[in-house]
């Protein structure tokens, strides 16, 4: 009985792929891989491709990871070492776990009406000083990638900030004192002693936050701008196949749910290759000690 | 280390090494020992005794500074090296920590290589010669080399408990401290192993001064030239139980065979503790 | 054996410093620029939540009335006066969350149970554990498409489309895993004497499961559904093409066959309507949405904590 019960989260895994891949199979065989590197998507002329989205995907979440991989180490840093009484520290600590409850689409709302319009001076700014590199190379005009990989940071520091923390907590104190024993001073320590012995655990917490910010759909819907149109620079609207599935999938019908199924299976795919990937990654690196 | 000479104690001239003028040691409320008056001679192997709960490793841990870590720890009175004022406000407790070395109770190599847990703290404290060749010395004189020198690439956690142990005070002997602390050492090891270290530990003290917790006697016995009994008593003062004092520090072999306190007596014969 | 000798000239490798601490050395700056690195670091990570519940809380917060948190929302406008309110969609939010609990709670309490209590870990277990690993990684939006195709594009329900029942499903995929790892975790927790202890007083296990462990493990197990739930009520992906959205109340049991909205839908929809009126009522429903999910959140940190007083 409970061994049935099990094998349901096995067979709904094994159906989502299998329902997926069998949606999209028209897809596939119409484009083939070429569906991976063009980007025209045009359910007149039935003409898809979607690497516009698997650009912002990739852009947004490895940028985003960019930013908020110190930012959360910093943070649990801050929490696990005692440089103010334990209260703000854990003050702090619930602070950001809550940010994890809040809902992706009320930061989505957020994003649109308050922190949008609240950075894109500074992007003007980043655009008029640094707009001969590629990235910077339009005038933010309002939802576009960059605003979406800020959002994103909001939405995956709780991951990263929370699970370092656990590992950092889990390293034994001997080895802190045999760091500061041989005069070693806090952030010798840190680095060479602490962070190395607690690598896998924030390695894996970095990895899942990568797959959230991967599959993240409701705030960077709604704040990317949603253009198949491709730009290298991230003050354009972009789109990521998550954006793409809640935007088009109501409405669509024909080749365009299968293409759309098509994209599903890559970022199904992507998401899979992370998870399993973090899995590994965190045997691989964990320290006997 | 001349710059600061109202921190110098004027009986310079003594061959003492460590000195406790007055130490009460305080967790939060509860007092872990109090006044501790005691000196500590250079270039021999001292041994603190006594029941558990009489605040020896405490002391210990005052020499250099390790009660830091820990939350709400408070000392009172004064511990001199070298007639420095170690809990004077300006001197770095990190400085401390790489003249007075420490090897812990329970052997606690990094998850490093063999070669790494050496180098790491010699590096770190600015170490410019032969790493290969301080590697080496160090282990041979922590007596562990013939075990490590074909696996110094692999984890210290590959070698068995004594031999961890041994390589503890290897990575403690190569940042060259004047002192070594070591708080129950062989607790956590077999016999054999324990001999051998024992064996390192009468090596070692022809260069540095040792100071060594132990709760096995026949070892303060066996490794040590003096001894410093402590021992603890209930107060009401402190609602949580005993609070530790010294009471008796001599030459080993005073305290072993003619102590001058009833309790000392008592301990050494097995009566409590 | 010339120990002397060979300790002198190791020392000489080293820089002799004094032990007077020297604030502007290089080592002791870098160590404040570090240590006032993880502050900013702590301080910046905490801005973003405090300013978005600040900003929910006044613009949400201020419009709340009570025919705001019944009234049906009017179809878009620019009228404040007439937008209506956000009470079918609290009502939606209940009732799928609700839909997507009673699917999830037996399956996934039920497979905590097999994985802890019968092969702790077996090669099986093993798979299962990965898979609820992987389960809880696939992105939400996956779940609503996984559904819409075997559910609302087959119309296998009873021919309806859209329906809370296919909104409760797709919640429930995404609730399962939270479900599993909790009892999962729960169940390990319990000492394993006291099952030896039931079942060496002629227990069968059925009873020593429904009468020792599943017991002890109450709490944690509930712990998790509530954050199970509270997951899935902020969810919107999976919603959007599932459950679509509606205006209207729900007036019966058949109503769970059509189309019902929820607050995340709602404030996905009006945060995209150009009307500052409907812009008002997705601050309104994040307002409320909000919470419901602290209140949640708080719900199952006063179980967890309130576990630890009980010790076994």
């Amino acid at each position: 009985m409970v061994l049935a019960l099990a094998s349901v989260v096995a067979l709904i895994l094994l159906s989502i792929f299998v329902v997926i891949f069998f949606e999209s199979r028209e897809s596939i065989s119409r484009y083939g891989l070429n569906f991976l590197i063009t980007s025209a998507w045009n359910p007149v002329t039935d003409e898809y491709g979607a690497f516009t989205a698997i650009y912002g995907t990739l852009l947004t979440s490895f940028a985003s990871l960019l930013i908020a991989v110190p930012l959360g180490v910093g943070t649990a840093i801050f929490i696990t070492e005692d440089f103010v009484n334990k209260k703000i520290r854990n003050f702090i600590s619930v602070m950001v776990e809550l940010l994890a409850a809040i809902p992706s689409v009320v930061l989505g709302l957020w994003a649109i009406f308050i922190l949008e319009p609240f950075l894109r001076p500074i992007f003007q700014l980043i655009h008029k000083f640094l707009g001969w590199i590629p990235f910077f190379s339009t005038s933010p005009i309002g939802p576009g990638i960059a605003p979406a990989i800020i959002i994103l940071v909001v939405m995956i520091l709780p991951i990263i900030t929370s699970i370092s923390k656990d590992s950092l907590n889990q390293v034994p104190q001997r080895l802190r004192q045999a760091s500061y024993g041989i005069g070693a001073t806090r952030w010798t320590t840190i680095f060479n002693v602490i962070i190395p012995a607690a690598i896998s655990g924030i390695t894996g917490g970095v990895l899942l936050a990568l797959g959230r910010a991967m599959g993240e759909t409701m705030a960077v819907t709604m704040i990317i701008g949603n253009s198949n149109s491709f730009s290298w620079s991230i003050f354009s609207p972009g789109y990521t196949i998550s954006a793409m599935l809640a935007n088009q999938f109501g409405e669509a019908d024909g080749t365009q749910v299968s293409s759309l199924m098509y994209a599903a299976l890559i970022l199904m795919i992507l998401s899979l290759l992370v998870n399993i990937f973090a899995q590994w990654a965190v045997k691989k690196l964990s320290l006997k000690y | 280390m001349l710059h600061n000479k109202d921190k110098i104690k004027n009986n310079q001239s003594t061959n003492n090494c460590i000195s406790f003028e007055n130490v009460s040691i305080k967790y939060g409320n509860s007092v872990a020992i109090r006044n501790v008056f005691c000196d500590i001679p250079r270039s021999n192997v001292t041994s603190f005794i006594g029941p558990s709960g009489c605040g020896k490793s405490t002391a210990l841990r005052a020499i250099n500074r390790m009660n830091d870590l820990i939350d709400g720890c408070q000392l009172l009175g004064r511990v001199f090296f070298e007639g420095i004022d170690l809990y004077s406000v300006d001197i770095d407790p990190v400085e401390v920590r790489r003249k007075i070395g420490m090897v812990f109770q329970q052997p606690n190599p990094f998850p490093k290589s063999i070669y790494e847990n050496i180098a790491f703290g010699a590096r770190i404290n600015g170490y410019k010669g032969n790493m290969d060749d301080l590697v080496e010395s160090s282990l041979r004189k922590a007596a562990v080399w013939e075990e490590c020198k074909d696996k110094l690439n692999e984890s210290g956690y590959s070698l068995s408990g004594g031999q961890q142990q041994r390589l503890c005070i290897a990575r403690t002997i190569a940042i060259q401290p004047e002192v070594i602390l070591m708080d129950e050492p062989c607790s956590a090891l077999d016999p054999i192993s324990t001999l051998k270290i024992e064996e390192t530990i009468h090596e070692l003290k022809k260069n540095f001064t040792i100071i060594i917790v132990t709760h096995n006697m026949q070892q303060a016995l066996r490794v040590s030239d003096y001894t410093a009994f402590y021992n603890a008593e209930s107060t009401q003062e402190s609602n949580s139980g005993k609070v530790g004092y010294l009471v008796e520090f001599d030459k080993t072999n005073k305290i072993f065979n003619s102590p001058k306190q009833q309790a000392t007596q008592d301990y050494i014969s097995g009566k409590f503790g | 054996m010339g120990c002397k000798e060979t300790k002198s000239k190791v020392l000489d490798m080293y820089n002799n410093h004094s032990l007077i601490v020297n604030p502007n050395s290089k080592r002791n700056l870098l160590e404040k620029i570090f240590t006032l690195l993880s502050i900013i670091c702590a301080i910046v990570a905490i801005i973003p939540l405090m300013l978005v519940i600040s900003f929910v809380l006044i613009k949400g917060g201020s419009y709340i009335s009570l025919d705001l948190l019944i009234l049906e929302p009017e179809p878009p406008g620019d009228d404040l006066l007439s937008a209506g309110g956000i009470g079918p969609a609290i009502v939606g939010t209940l009732i799928m969350s609700l839909i997507a609990a009673i699917i999830s709670i037996p399956i996934g309490v039920g497979g905590g149970i097999f994985l802890s209590e019968f092969s702790k870990n077996g090669n099986f277990a093993k798979f299962i554990r990965f898979g609820t690993n992987v389960l809880a990684g696939v992105p939400s939006i996956i779940a609503g498409v996984f559904i819409y195709a075997i559910i609302v594009s087959t119309k296998i329900i009873f021919g309806s489309m859209f329906s809370a029942i296919a909104g409760g499903m797709a919640l429930s995929i995404l609730m399962l895993p939270t479900i599993i790892k909790t009892t999962d975790e729960g169940l390990k927790l319990v000492p394993d004497d006291l099952r030896k202890g039931a079942l060496g007083v002629g227990a069968s296990k059925f009873t020593m499961i429904t009468n020792i462990t599943l017991p002890i493990a109450f709490r944690s197990i509930s712990t998790g559904v509530v954050l199970g739930i509270a997951r899935a009520a902020g969810e919107t992906a999976p919603l959007i093409f599932t459950a679509l959205f509606s205006r209207y109340y729900i007036t019966g049991l058949e109503d769970l066959f059509y189309e019902m909205s929820s607050l995340s839908v709602l404030i996905y929809n009006f945060a995209l309507e150009p009307y500052e009126a409907q812009n008002q009522l997705a601050w309104s429903a994040s307002f409320v949405l909000i919470i419901i999910l602290l209140g949640m959140n708080i719900l199952s940190r006063w179980i967890t904590s309130s576990t630890t007083e009980k010790n076994f």
